[in-house]
């Protein structure tokens, strides 16, 4: 590390990082809002997925439960390379066909739209396990209370269920989030260009490997760390109720 | 077994033989018997790397752990500032950090380029294993930091009461509670780092998935070489998960 900053010199470090051209500045921070754009699509997806796999998990009925169990245990237990993998090939392959089957050309799917479907197929699975544990954890009176008022299932979830879930599921959400920002550096093996990439093209043209690295390991830091206080800051929202019963008022 | 037939699962698992026996017939699997050999070592690599990693990468958590529970402050910030950079970022980009950043600056410094560890360094495994167990102490850190504090105060004090030393306190009562509390998490959290050994093959090391990689390149064929390896992870997922339902029997713990 000495060696290398006192051979290259800490000015031209800078250089190297400076927004225009000669600098990577702005290669980095473009594959950083690619990896926010993506952590945030496959979140929101994955997110959808989890509120309707975690009722149907817990209500639905004997199949539906049993196909939840097995998507949830598959991708659970395969690694996120090999499903990213699967999953690009397959909705490719999937798209095109159905894009054939209508008398259109194939086409290649965009790098963002792919990777936010595959990432968020992945984080289903797991917001399934979160959304689901947090559910239980709503007092059975509560719910049996908004039944007995004559609350239909939609209005009831809206109303009770998904209101006083949300303290006990932010904590397993946020380790999501995070999960679903250092995930997408996955997509840097299938070659989309989000900040792992980036900063790997740059490391390999400049050979400034650690400069580079170091780099984008800090604004993966930031990210991490502004997204914990955020996080942080919904949990006291999601708490509000909770804290005038602790205190006994 | 009764409870577990119910008609519908009979129909699934029909349904799932059906699947199973189109993927055996009709896809393309004539690759199979030249690759072989290089599927068994792929998975020895991987089983290797995921035990020997997880094994070192305890032997730190632990340090780690104890230092943010029971630690100074000088040994609990460091400690603590090492978990939260290993987890706030992602291993692949740890790795090759390590694999490109140490590995071009080695060959620079003459008396690491003549030791008698070159030939070891110049390899690419050393640094997918420091990598994955760097990353591994990171997390497994913070579960033992919760675990030693889960220990009951009353059983450390009835251990200096008995006049322990404190490395024997250490060593027979604090480390196997806390490891006994941590050990459905660590189970878990194996099974994490097996599913993340796959990214040493980025860095050329030759491990399963970079075999069924291979198999890609060589004959075109996508999907079953894939399928293979989901097959595969998931299976030593279940040994893994299987694994440890057997050492937690064997710990007697009293269930009220």
């Amino acid at each position: 590390m000495l060696t290398l900053i006192t051979s290259t010199g800490a000015s031209s470090m800078l250089d190297l990082l400076a927004w225009s051209p000669p600098g990577w500045g702005a290669t980095l921070v473009q594959g950083l809002l690619n990896t926010i754009v993506i952590a945030f699509g496959a979140y929101a997806l994955g997110l959808l997925i989890g509120v309707f796999g975690a009722f149907g998990k817990l209500y639905g009925g004997p199949i539906v439960k049993d196909v939840l169990a097995v998507y949830t245990t598959l991708v659970r237990a395969v690694p996120e390379l090999v499903l990213i993998l699967i999953l690009y090939f397959a909705v490719t392959d999937a798209v095109n066909e159905i894009l054939k089957f209508y008398g259109y050309d194939p086409i290649q799917l965009s790098g963002v739209g792919a990777g936010i479907a595959v990432l968020g197929i992945v984080q289903g699975a797991y917001s399934t396990e979160v959304l689901r544990g947090a559910i239980q954890s709503v007092p059975a009176g509560q719910i049996e209370a908004g039944r007995a008022m004559g609350m239909p299932p939609t209005l009831l979830a809206r109303r009770i269920t998904l209101p006083l879930m949300m303290a006990s599921a932010i904590p397993g959400l946020a380790n999501l989030w995070l999960t679903v920002t250092k995930d997408t550096a996955l997509l840097a093996v299938v070659g989309f260009i989000e900040l792992t990439k980036a900063t790997s093209l740059a490391a390999a043209t400049t050979k400034a490997f650690f400069t580079f690295y170091m780099a984008a390991g800090v604004l993966y830091l930031i990210l991490s760390l502004g997204s914990g206080l955020v996080f942080s800051r919904i949990e006291k929202w999601a708490r509000r109720g909770q804290r005038n019963i602790g205190r006994g008022s | 077994m009764k409870d577990f037939l119910k008609p519908h699962r009979i129909v699934m698992l029909v349904i799932a033989v059906l699947i199973v026996g189109w993927c055996a017939y009709s896809m393309n699997w004539s690759w199979l018997p030249k690759y072989m050999p290089k599927i068994v070592s792929g998975i020895w690599i991987t089983c290797w790397l995921t035990v020997l990693t997880m094994g070192l990468g305890m032997v730190l958590a632990v340090m780690l752990g104890l230092a943010q529970a029971a630690g100074p402050a000088w040994l609990a910030w460091p400690a603590k500032v090492y978990c939260s950079v290993i987890r706030g970022t992602p291993l692949l980009l740890q790795l090759w950090l390590l694999y490109f950043g140490l590995g071009s600056l080695f060959p620079q410094i003459p008396w690491i380029k003549d030791s008698a560890l070159w030939p070891i360094l110049r390899q690419a495994w050393p640094y997918g294993v420091l990598a994955l167990t760097m990353s591994v102490a990171g997390y497994e850190g913070e579960v033992m930091r919760g675990a030693f504090k889960g220990v009951p105060s009353g059983q450390l004090e009835a251990a200096r009461a008995m006049g322990m030393p404190r490395l024997t306190a250490f060593r027979r009562i604090w480390l196997p509670q806390a490891i006994h509390r941590a050990l459905p998490t660590i189970g878990g959290e194996m099974v994490l780092q097996m599913k993340s050994t796959p990214l040493v093959a980025t860095i050329t090391v030759v491990d399963i998935y970079s075999v069924a990689k291979r198999v890609t390149q060589d004959t075109f064929i996508v999907y079953e070489p894939l399928l293979l390896l989901a097959v595969i992870y998931m299976a030593l997922a279940g040994l893994i998960v299987l694994f440890f339902r057997w050492l937690e029997s064997r710990i007697p713990s009293r269930t009220a």
